[in-house]
């Protein structure tokens, strides 16, 4: 475990293959290669010998590039996996999760439901996934920045004739007229912005470091992302509820502590009129028959004065009217209320006319309030009509006993009891949506339909997301690694005098052809030649043998 | 210097393992979140009963309170009412109550239910919904077991037995 001391005097840590300084090669087998491994500068970024204890054995596994990069495709694949079926959250609520899955999609569905996909992005092992994502992020890039960070900083300018000769551009030239063409070389390089260092006349140029750091900068936007997505979980900082409002209801906001109130005044479905519209709309009307223009509630916000106990008629203060359209939301403090579903006609009132089967003479009419019925109608002269029983969602569950699936009035069901002066005992009749039972034997009179009054229903989203910022920030940063690492590349010229030789080595990180491109402007004319690309002539032996 | 490079590995491991946990954590109870928190009071409400009759929660300090939510189209709702009438007539003289707090039905259908069962106990009717959703109340049944400070002790999603119903409210006899 001891750090390697080069040649040259510099103390590398141990497991480093390039010594930072000079570039002389400490590790034996890279000897053999043609072209040194120039990827983080040779340096000891994984030091597979400490790995005694267990803590440096997680931090090897998650500081392995292939253990992160099948991290992200697991997350993919699980991700994908997920967009199979609709998630939990989404399902319509009329009937469990359990049934619905199976029903829907037959065994595919309950295998999906019994692996837990149905609720997969909340689910723990999803979580860790993204979550080891992140430890991935954190310690591969500390594992590799650091030691960048030294070995470019301690870089010497005189360089290892080894390090030099195993460079992808490498020329040697004869050295005449040095001094001269030294000079005309440093000009060319300053007019290419390099930075020149000089030593025992040997020079490096330098340019675009700040290129290198890139992909780190781009990982800590990451996981700032990452962590923004995290205080989603704190409590109070994201809200997304949904709020399901009749017409002419006013209810109090979810997650508001009982501070807000809404009221929702009316709800409007616009369809483009052909006849109104432009006449642009006019063949896409005639495709699709209706046309969506406009979903948008109009609602009033009210403020609550003062204290009050939950159930307690609250003090309402009105804050403002405003018109809720999809894409513009009502805003107050942190929440948004967005447009997000509606039910059209919702049936609100039915009316009846109780009336004599033989003669069709009528004795009177009730409406019934469908979320709120009377438990007796008096029609005067003697009639009235009691209600027995009231199913608002209505149907026969498997003992034939009429229910109610919820409180809703889907579906509503009575079962009325019409007492007139020639029945005082009344009749009984169960008076269902185009349906009517006489339990009792035939009756005199029934319960005649007359028509139904309906409301419709806004669902509105209940937003509020504290962590917009930090999320708005990770991506910021994510993007600005991102034109760091890519519109800006790192690159270096060694020169370097070998006897009588002049020694020209050329790297960079990426964009090769750029800088032979530039190599070539600046050694033009100065007696050194171009370095030939080492990679290519390789390429070529190989490619015509 | 490997000692050094120890305690830094771990302290970063143990940096990103908290924040892992914290983040399964926060997940896996963020639907508990600002609901009626175990071991902390009740939040306070008033509600009339089907006779006009108003109750507030705090008025019942000094008595435990079984505080039951229920609808009438609710199966588990309709089983357990039996049972829980059963042990309010047992627990009515020892200190014990039962509040039932029906969830925005129409009077009607709470009458007819009520009345179907011969429910003795007080039944509330939350008709804007505002005390469901003070106590964030998700699936029905939901019970919760307040005791004679006004704390809740104990809470229940789904049908109780009457064994249960009957050790629930032994718990909170003052």
């Amino acid at each position: 475990m001891k750090d390697v001391k080069c040649e040259c005097g510099h103390v590398n840590p141990h497991g480093t293959i390039l010594c930072e300084a000079c570039g002389r090669i400490l590790e034996e087998h890279e000897r053999e290669k043609q072209l040194v491994d120039m990827r983080y500068e040779g340096s000891a970024r994984r030091s597979q010998t400490y790995n005694k204890t267990i803590v440096d054995k997680i931090w090897n596994f998650f500081s392995s590039v292939k253990v992160g990069v099948w991290l992200i495709v697991i997350t993919l694949i699980a991700s994908a996996l997920g967009t199979i079926f609709p998630q939990e959250m989404y399902i319509p609520p009329v009937m469990p999760a359990e049934v619905y899955y199976e029903d829907q999609y037959g065994w595919l569905g309950k295998l999906y439901y019994e692996l837990g996909f149905h609720n997969l992005y909340s689910s723990w092992w999803y979580l860790l996934l993204v979550a080891s994502i992140g430890i991935s992020l954190v310690i591969c890039s500390l594992d590799r920045v650091i030691p960048l960070y030294r070995a470019l900083k301690a870089q010497r300018v005189t360089r290892h004739e080894g390090f030099l000769k195993r460079q992808r551009l490498f020329g040697i030239s004869a050295a005449e007229n040095l001094e001269e063409s030294y000079e005309k070389v440093k000009e060319k390089l300053r007019e290419k912005r390099y930075h020149i260092r000089e030593e025992d006349g040997n020079i490096l140029a330098e340019k675009g470091r700040f290129s290198r750091w890139g992909p780190y900068v781009n990982h800590i936007g990451l996981i700032i992302f990452l962590i923004g997505g995290m205080l989603r979980f704190v409590p109070g900082m994201y809200v997304d509820e949904v709020m399901w409002i009749r017409e002419g209801e006013t209810k109090v906001i979810p997650e508001t502590d009982g501070e807000y109130y809404l009221k929702n005044d009316q709800f409007i479905l616009e369809v483009y009129d052909k006849n109104k519209d432009k006449e642009v709309f006019s063949e896409a009307i005639e495709n699709s028959g209706m046309v969506a223009k406009n979903f948008q509630s109009d609602v009033t916000l009210y403020k609550k004065k003062g204290d009050s106990i939950a159930g307690e008629k609250p003090e309402l203060e009105k804050v403002k009217d405003d018109e809720i359209r999809v894409n513009e939301p009502l805003r107050f403090e942190n929440f948004a209320l967005y447009q997000s579903t509606y039910k059209l006609n919702e049936l609100n009132k039915m009316t009846f006319a109780l009336t004599n089967k033989q003669t069709n003479e009528e004795f009177g009419m009730l409406t019934v309030d469908l979320n709120d019925p009377k438990e007796k109608y008096d029609l005067g002269n003697g009639y009235s009509v009691e209600v027995v029983s009231y199913f608002p969602d209505f149907e026969f569950d498997e003992s034939g006993e009429p229910v109610t699936k919820s409180r809703i009035p889907n579906n509503p069901a009575f079962v009325f009891k019409m007492l007139t002066p020639d029945k005082p005992e009344g009749e009984v009749s169960f008076v269902a949506i185009r349906q009517t039972i006489e339990p009792f034997g035939d009756n005199t009179y029934k319960m005649a339909f007359k028509g139904i009054d309906t409301k419709n229903v806004s669902g509105l989203t209940v937003r509020k997301d504290l962590t917009l910022w930090i999320i708005s920030l990770g991506g910021l940063i994510f993007m600005i690694g991102v034109a760091q690492g890519s519109y800006w590349n790192h690159r270096r010229i060694w020169i370097r005098k070998v006897n009588d030789e002049v020694w020209v080595a050329g790297h960079t990180n990426k964009n090769w052809h750029g800088l032979k491109r530039e190599i070539s402007i600046i050694l033009e004319n100065t007696g050194i030649n171009e370095p030939e690309d080492q990679v290519q002539n390789e390429n070529k032996e190989s490619g015509g043998s | 210097m490997k000692k050094k490079r120890l305690m830094i590995r771990a302290v970063i491991l143990l940096l990103l393992g908290a924040a892992v946990a914290y983040t399964l954590y926060a997940n896996f109870t963020k639907d508990d979140v600002q609901k009626a928190v175990v071991g902390e009071k009740a939040p306070d409400f008033v509600l009339e009963d089907m006779n006009g009759k108003k109750h507030r929660l705090s008025d019942y300090e000094g008595q435990g309170v079984l505080l039951n939510f229920w609808g009438t189209w609710c199966k588990p709702c309709e089983k357990e009412m039996p049972y829980l009438n059963n042990q309010y007539k047992q627990f009515k003289d020892k200190g014990v109550t039962i509040l039932a707090v029906n969830v925005a039905e129409s009077e009607l259908a709470i009458q007819k239910f009520a009345d179907r069962h011969n429910l003795e106990f007080p039944i509330l009717k939350d008709t804007d919904s505002q005390v469901m959703t003070a106590y964030k109340i998700g699936p029905l049944p939901a019970t919760y077991m307040i005791d004679k400070e006004g704390k809740i002790v104990k809470y229940h999603t789904g049908q109780l037995t009457e064994d249960m119903i009957k050790d629930l409210m032994e718990q909170v006899k003052p």
